[in-house]
């Protein structure tokens, strides 16, 4: 086996999977074979394309222990530093330190623990990685050798649930790595709002490189709201993928309030003709915070729109990174795609890289997409000051109207006012 | 009221206003007529606060205080309002959000306890309803889609919510058909008052029809170059400004 894995961080992975291999859960053959694959190339680092912007190698160059399954007293703590959704009516499922904790029964649900599902074989397990193309992506590949837990939630045909359902991510006071996946089956017609949320209380720098996957059946509907709040010191690797079948819509908006690095991957497929998805997401950033969302979107089946709106604000020296892909396949005629990343700079420090792309092999489509990157408008400030509004009281109005746009599009009510809470939160600590 | 002192004002190194004076008493309405360029929108937007303006000398006084030092949200929350000539859309800032963010601010600054709910939007309501402001219009982002005639309306109705003390109106008739000039100057007659002062900036005399003005005061090369009753408007009405760009060159 020829391996690229020099640098500390990597070889520090190497012997966690060498160390666990024998312990963690199920599908020994594919671990191996999806360790090779990672071990090939390494962590990527700037000269990987995808990865300019978010040099891996170097961010995680000091990679923890892998965290063991958490104590009660671990649990406890962790459950302190939960805030996002905690009183919305909701059926939560509890993950803590990348391990299934407390689950939740919802007449027409299936849920099981990930490590559960993996010792006993069981057959639902042949989806994971059904989506071939995220194969190739190093991070989903060191997911799939040492993920140890997670969550595996099937939503029967035609099963409709008003209430959502929470998946809470906690992380204990240790700073730990962990890789948890999550398996998400929509069956036909069925309907279902997901909130993910991960925390962490500021000063956990724990190391994650988390994985879901959605299969997305016919005429299903499925929203998903992703928060990411680990906290300053935290590194939070997470890759989304999504198969979707015919007449079905999927929406997914990820919203970043603070972590020391992020990336967010998803890749996104429409197989089946006609459906509709929303990829969208949003990003607080301050002091030396990175954020970067990068996604492809292949357009295999005809007939199908996308929509995708990233809004990032970047105060201090902040960097945000948006790498977006649009693939229309020749037999994806009558496709609709619409991608656009714009980015609020408060201050001179700051960076955005914006890099949307179309590859386009089909001929009668309509696709397009755009990238802004700028200042506060300096005249509707003087508008609002001319009116009353302190200055930073102004900016704050403004910046809540350029992130509520992505925010207003969360069809939940209640999910959406929390998430407009937290931004005002988030302002207020600007001042 | 107001009392400007030899007001010299800059942009971008171009001097539009050349030591201008001029005194505003409480109570009084007055208008301020002039060529295109002649320095009056500059005029607003110094006294509002706009930092864009460098004052190169002079002082602008408001009951004997020297705003100059001011932001513009203090200005404000000390009275001053500008209606502007070309009010801004605000995506994603919805109307009433905007309206009660700027009543509590003002109220903030002052020292003063936050409106409730219920008293905003009773207010809110019936200054709408003077200026046939829609329902509809107020749940909008804030002049966002709105007509020209519309987006003035909201403009008058922001000034009744804040009670402003002294008033400027810049080019508010512009881009007004004949109804909408009709709600907006009742709208600004129905806020006269004996504690309130207005500037009215204008190029035509048909708005002071409606807003009838104590004093008119004609400007041009950034100085205030003539200044009498509401005659001096239909006088100039009548003749241009012609004299009075002749008058500088001379």
């Amino acid at each position: 086996m020829t391996t690229a894995l020099k640098s500390a961080g990597e070889q520090k992975l190497a012997e966690h999977f060498n160390n666990s291999k024998a312990n963690l859960p199920g599908l020994t053959e594919m671990r191996q074979s999806a360790f090779d694959k990672f071990a090939a190339k390494g962590l990527p680092n700037k000269r990987v394309e995808e990865f300019k912007y978010t040099d891996v190698r170097s961010f995680w160059s000091e990679v923890g222990a892998m965290a063991p399954i958490p104590q009660a007293s671990d649990v406890k703590a962790a459950e302190e530093g939960a805030h996002f959704f905690s009183k919305l009516n909701a059926d939560c499922i509890t993950l803590v330190d990348g391990h299934f904790s407390t689950g939740c029964s919802v007449a027409g649900v299936q849920v099981l623990a990930m490590a559960d599902a993996l010792q006993s074989k069981n057959p639902i397990l042949k989806e994971l990685g059904s989506l071939v193309k995220v194969n190739d992506n190093p991070l989903y590949q060191l997911n799939s050798a040492l993920m140890a837990d997670g969550v595996v939630i099937r939503v029967g045909k035609g099963v409709k649930l008003d209430k959502p359902l929470h998946l809470r991510f906690l992380n204990s006071s240790k700073a730990l790595a962990s890789a948890s996946r999550v398996l998400v089956l929509v069956e036909q017609g069925a309907e279902i709002t997901i909130l993910e949320t991960h925390e962490s209380r500021n000063g956990i720098a724990a190391q994650l490189n988390d994985v879901a996957e959605f299969i997305i059946a016919n005429d299903a509907r499925v929203q998903h709201v992703r928060v990411n709040a680990e906290g300053q010191d935290a590194l939070a690797f997470s890759t989304l993928t999504a198969r979707i079948g015919a007449h079905a819509y999927f929406s997914t908006v990820n919203n970043v309030f603070g972590s020391k690095v992020a990336r967010h991957q998803v890749y996104l497929a429409f197989e089946g003709e006609k459906s509709s998805a929303v990829v969208n997401g949003t990003a607080l950033l301050t002091g030396s915070e990175h954020s970067d969302s990068t996604l492809v979107v292949d357009h295999i089946a005809p007939g199908c729109d996308s929509r995708e709106l990233f809004k990032t604000v970047i105060d201090d020296e902040a960097v945000g990174v948006f790498q977006g892909r649009i693939n229309v396949d020749p037999e994806a005629q009558k496709t609709d795609g619409k991608m656009m990343s714009a980015c609020l700079l408060l201050s001179d420090n700051g960076a955005m890289y914006n890099k949307p792309e179309l590859e386009i092999f089909a001929d009668d489509v309509q696709c397009g997409h755009g990238a802004t990157c700028g200042a506060l408008d300096e005249e509707l400030l003087f508008y609002l000051e001319s009116r009353g509004l302190p200055r930073v009281e102004a900016e704050s109005l403004l910046i809540q109207a350029f992130v509520g746009e992505v925010i207003e599009m969360v069809e939940n009510e209640d999910v959406k006012d929390e998430l407009i809470a937290h931004l005002s939160n988030w302002l207020m600590t600007r001042r | 009221m107001l009392e400007i002192k030899n007001l010299v004002v800059s942009i971008e190194d171009k001097q539009i206003i050349n030591g201008l004076n001029l005194k505003v008493a409480k109570g009084e309405v007055a208008a301020i007529m002039g060529p295109n360029g002649s320095g009056k929108s500059t005029l607003s937007y110094v006294i509002a606060g706009n930092e864009d303006y460098e004052v190169l000398d002079g002082e602008i006084l408001l009951n004997g205080e020297n705003i100059l030092e001011m932001e513009a949200s203090e200005r404000a929350a000390a009275g001053v309002f500008l209606a502007f000539q070309y009010p801004l859309e605000i995506p994603g800032v919805g109307t009433m959000t905007f309206l009660k963010a700027a009543m509590n601010a003002q109220r903030k600054t002052r020292g003063e306890p936050e409106l409730s709910t219920p008293d905003f939007i009773k207010q809110v309501n019936a200054a709408a309803e003077k200026l046939e402001i829609s329902k509809e219009m107020m749940k909008r982002a804030l002049n966002v889609g709105f007509s020209g005639g519309e987006k003035k309306r909201m403009e008058i109705l922001q000034m009744a919510l804040l009670q402003p003390s002294f008033c400027i109106l810049d080019e508010t008739d512009s881009g007004l058909d004949i109804d909408a000039l009709r709600i907006v100057s009742e709208g600004v007659n129905a806020l006269r008052s004996l504690d309130r002062s207005f500037l009215i900036i204008t190029h035509y005399q048909r708005l002071l029809n409606h807003i009838v003005p104590d004093t008119v005061h004609v400007m041009s090369n950034g100085r205030i170059v003539k200044t009498g009753g509401k005659e001096l408007a239909l006088e100039l009405e009548a003749n241009g400004y012609a004299d009075y760009r002749s008058a500088e060159l001379a």
